[in-house]
């Protein structure tokens, strides 16, 4: 549990402290693993494979984002040749 | 007594990892310390008695989602680091601000979860059902009470993955 919110921490500092966007998108994975880890604490705590069914579940939404979210990088990149996030303004109003 | 160490060396070289990861200057190094994060977390799955998790953790993440991020950051080839441009109205301390925030809202869940634990888990704590035959247990969970979210989550693979096809195509 104190592992598991510890790199959540971790992750958490990632996101809003980089300003590199892939950075970022790694920090994300590290949040999402913190959750698995804390699912799978609680699974074998509490003898119950329900916890592992919901781990495959976030690892499957975690593939998805990663897939759609470096897509997302790519095509900025190829507008913009930049990954910064300070210099992603074009949905500012 | 050796489980215990096990799990506080692989704890610690999870938690070491991830500071690596979001302290490196380079991307590439930063994604090869998170290949070693999370063969680290597949070792602790193992230990947590998951080892389809831990098979399915090595497979998708290191395996795919890792490789998937290499070839993102040899693509987008950097002529000038993101880091070099600072921008002033850049507020770096907040973020720290607001994840220390965070982790006091953690602690505190966790302290009135300490002060008064859950009646469930305190009954299955006192009967714990024996956990055998892991593959075989998710598995059945599932494909029988689980086989509507299944579903959607294969079919939330489908559209991302069109999705990201289309994203990467080179004109739209």
């Amino acid at each position: 549990m104190l592992l598991s919110a510890a790199l959540f921490i971790i992750g958490v500092i990632g996101v809003m402290v980089r300003r590199n966007i892939i950075i970022i998108f790694m920090s994300i994975e590290l949040i999402l693993n913190a959750v698995n880890i804390n699912l799978i604490a609680f699974s074998y705590q509490l003898q119950n494979a329900i916890g592992q069914v919901f781990a495959i579940f976030v690892i499957a939404v975690a593939a998805a984002e990663a897939a759609v979210g470096l897509g997302i990088i790519l095509a900025f990149y190829r507008n913009k040749e930049t990954i910064n996030i300070d210099e992603m303004n074009l949905m500012r109003w | 007594m050796a489980e215990a160490i096990a799990f506080y060396f692989i704890s610690a070289c999870i938690l070491g990892f991830a500071v690596l990861v979001i302290s490196t200057r380079d991307t590439v190094h930063s994604v090869l310390f998170l290949v070693l994060d999370f063969l680290f977390v597949a070792a602790l799955y193992v230990l947590l008695g998951a080892q389809f998790l831990a098979a399915i953790q090595i497979l998708v993440y290191a395996g795919g989602i890792v490789v998937l991020y290499l070839f993102v950051v040899m693509l987008v080839n950097l002529k000038r680091p993101p880091e070099a441009h600072s921008d002033p109205h850049r507020k770096t301390n907040w973020g720290f601000a607001l994840s220390i925030a965070v982790l006091v809202e953690l602690a505190a869940v966790a302290a009135y979860s300490y002060a008064r634990p859950a009646p469930a888990l305190a009954a299955a704590a006192q009967a714990p059902v024996p956990l055998s035959g892991n593959t075989e247990q998710v598995g059945w969970l599932l494909y029988t009470s689980y086989l509507i979210p299944f579903e959607i989550a294969s079919m939330l693979l489908l559209v991302a993955m069109i999705g990201a096809i289309v994203l990467a195509k080179r004109e739209l």
